[in-house]
């Protein structure tokens, strides 16, 4: 079966919390995690709601895979309308809290209302309560998984918590669990945080055993990890390197966004990169990785731990600083590092602790940074605004503005608010990077188009995770194609799209599709799940899933005009590189995207198309 | 009349780059004219499994073309192994 087919609806108002089963008509039509929830999600939810009102709603869902043998099977997401963006919001998050979710006996929990005081969900299999929060208020990430798995006296409870951002309002706030899994996009933790919804504690100990044909299950399950095992990227690449071994190849490609788009390539990406994290250091003799890290069920173990050193001026009198912690991934190497010109490893593994710590997302606010260093530059902004001088390439300003973000103090509670309300406040809109005012991850679509596009048309804003077209255009995954041209690019988006959604409600990491496809995964869906999961219905799956996601956006009031990039990529060419004179080719590629989905030139789902996807 | 590039080995290759090249993924060779690609993936002994990804000034060099590309002068030549991130 997969699921357990329970699910639990918290009214955070009234406090009252109540036990449902499963629609099981849904599950066969939209699986489960992102797809399913979202599901719920959009039949229960007006699409104008403010996402901060009591009105609207956010799940936290597992997959059915979430929990199982299934390798990587340890993913869960948080589904609402994001605080940041206002559009439909889904955030993916690995660690070992979804597995255990799952192994209390819940396939999703549905929090509505705002409770009218700070408290947090204890679950014990099917003991359910609220708690009061009060004492957890003010308090980091850290401290509250700490305080609750102190309390509960239990250390394998796992906890996914908001800190001190989600309280403060930071628009892109994370929910963070196991200290250093996040879902992290779209503020998903402002949301809970507007809620006075501080914490969800978990444990569970009746497993994962509702599989629909155990001995066909584990079958399924060893040829696919063996793929993954004997894949040179999934089987070597990414557990020696991490995702961080990127950082040298986008930068030699020209396609490394750096000091707020105004580059694409930076000077000192070396210095932070995945080949740097593996150096001996000169002041201690200490690398920097600690070791690589797996969440639940993974073989894959892409996951970063490092140390930050002792002698850096961010942490010199910061002890609690000096052990290991999770990071740098690529992405927040990036946003931290290349976007804002900074070339210090260990100020980025700083900040990136802080975002964990206090809960925000270390993507957004690399990049509202890094808008904001452009706006310092170009004299809009003075020192005595931002409290210190912040020129591009400055560690010391990156980090002070991290604390300040982090306390909700002086001109961090402007950055809290994302680049696209920043730069609008201070009348340049347009040097807001991102779309749908959700900042971009680090890679410009002036050196891989394909991403544009992904960009412009991503249902949650700008992402790279909703089609990374990077595996295609650049490492040749499944087959290499050119990343500078905008011809065929259309189809590649949304091929990825759909693929990608499957992957996302099954309760499966994305990077097994660097060794997988659907033929892997199907298998593996049709073994744990009653119903029939063939390549055929997946692939339908995949692309209703995408609609309905558009439905929404469309109802919530977005429009053909949300689907584009901003200006400097389309009229500013690449200065450097092989992309050198080439500005996005976005508008070409749109209408052609619209056309293979099946939209109207306005980007409105065809009557035809919905019936055909049983929308 | 001899010429000068750059080769990059990044990722697990740079094992096969001197010591003290290792720590900027980088060195700088003096090549005689012809020197190919492959010319150069076969002098430093890199496992042909783990030439995976390779870039003249950031643009991909398909398999099919790497034994004829001769290099020139100023150009830069990255090799990486099968890699991936996100």
């Amino acid at each position: 079966m997969g699921w357990t087919k329970k699910i639990l609806r918290v009214d955070l108002s009234n406090g009252s919390i109540k036990t449902e089963p499963l629609n099981m008509e849904w599950a066969k039509d939209y699986l489960g995690q992102r797809g399913l929830a979202t599901k719920y999600f959009i039949e229960e939810v007006d699409p104008k709601v403010d996402p901060l009102a009591p009105e609207n709603k956010l799940i936290m869902t597992t997959g059915p895979l979430t929990g199982t043998a299934a390798s990587t099977g340890g993913r869960y997401s948080v589904v609402t309308k994001g605080a940041l963006t206002n559009a439909i919001a889904c955030s993916n998050s690995g660690g070992y809290f979804g597995a255990e979710l799952k192994f209390a006996g819940w396939d999703m929990i549905i929090f509505e209302g705002k409770s009218p005081k700070p408290v947090y969900l204890s679950i014990e299999d099917d003991k359910v309560e609220l708690r009061d929060a009060s004492h957890l208020w003010g308090k980091t990430v850290f401290q509250t998984e700490e305080t609750i798995k102190s309390s509960h006296q239990d250390p394998q409870t796992r906890v996914c918590s908001i800190g001190r951002a989600g309280e403060n309002g930071v628009k892109y706030a994370c929910i963070v669990n196991d200290l250093h899994r996040a879902a992290g996009r779209s503020g998903v933790g402002t949301v809970m945080g507007s809620k006075n919804l501080k914490a969800v504690a978990v444990r569970g100990t009746k497993g994962a055993g509702q599989i629909k044909d155990p001995t066909a299950f584990m079958a399924a399950t060893k040829a696919a990890k063996k793929v993954l095992a004997d894949n040179a990227v999934t089987g070597q690449g990414l557990p020696k390197y991490g995702t961080q071994v990127l950082m040298n190849v986008i930068n030699e490609m020209g396609a490394m966004p750096t000091r707020n788009h105004r580059d694409v390539q930076f000077e000192d990406a070396r210095k932070i990169s995945g080949e740097a994290m593996h150096e001996k250091r000169p002041t201690d003799g200490k690398t920097h990785l600690v070791t690589n890290a797996a969440c639940f069920g993974c073989t894959i173990a892409c996951g970063r731990i490092s140390r930050i050193d002792e002698t850096h001026f961010s942490v010199v009198n910061k002890p609690q600083y000096w052990g290991a912690s999770g990071g740098l991934e690529y992405e927040a190497a990036w946003a931290l590092g290349s976007a804002n010109g900074v070339g210090d490893l260990e100020a980025l593994q700083y900040v990136n602790v802080l975002c964990n710590e206090d809960g925000f997302d270390p993507i957004s606010f690399g990049a509202t940074v890094a808008a904001a260093m452009e706006l310092y530059d170009l004299g809009i902004l003075t020192k005595e605004q931002i409290g210190i001088e912040a020129p591009f390439g400055s560690a010391q300003a990156l980090i002070t503005l991290a604390e300040m973000t982090a306390k909700g103090e002086g001109f961090g509670k402007e950055l809290g608010t994302g680049s696209a309300r920043m730069c609008a406040k201070y009348g340049r809109p347009e040097l807001s990077m991102g779309v749908k005012s959700q900042e971009f991850p680090a890679y410009d679509s002036r050196g891989i188009q394909g991403m544009g596009l992904t960009y412009a048309t991503s249902n949650r804003g700008a992402c790279h995770l909703r089609s990374y077209t990077v595996a295609s255009e650049v490492l040749g995954i499944p087959v290499k194609t050119d990343p500078l041209v905008t011809e065929g690019k259309a189809d590649l988006v949304k091929a990825f799209q759909d693929a990608t959604a499957v992957f996302d409600s099954s309760g499966t990491c994305v990077f097994t599709t660097f060794a997988w496809t659907l033929a892997d995964l199907q298998p593996q869906l049709a073994a744990a799940c009653e119903g029939e999961w063939t390549m055929e219905s997946l692939a339908t799956l995949g692309e209703r899933i995408w609609n309905m996601e558009r439905l929404f956006n469309n109802a919530a009031g977005f429009t053909a005009k949300d689907d584009d990039l901003p200006p400097r990529l389309k009229t500013e060419p690449a200065k450097t590189g092989p992309a050198k004179g080439l500005v996005s080719g976005i508008d070409k590629m749109r209408p052609e995207y619209y056309q293979i989905r099946g939209w109207t030139p306005e980007g409105v789902p065809t009557p035809d198309t919905l019936k055909r996807l049983g929308l | 009349m001899a010429l000068r590039i750059t080769f990059k080995l990044f990722a697990t290759l740079q094992d096969y780059l001197p010591a003290e090249a290792k720590k900027t993924n980088a060195l700088s060779l003096d090549l005689e004219p012809g020197t190919t690609v492959a010319h150069l993936v076969e002098r430093f002994a890199l496992p042909i499994k783990l030439v995976h990804l390779v870039l003249i000034d950031g643009t991909f060099v398909p398999p099919a073309e790497r034994a004829g590309r001769v290099l020139k002068d100023g150009e830069t030549l990255a090799i990486w192994p099968p890699v991936a991130g996100g």
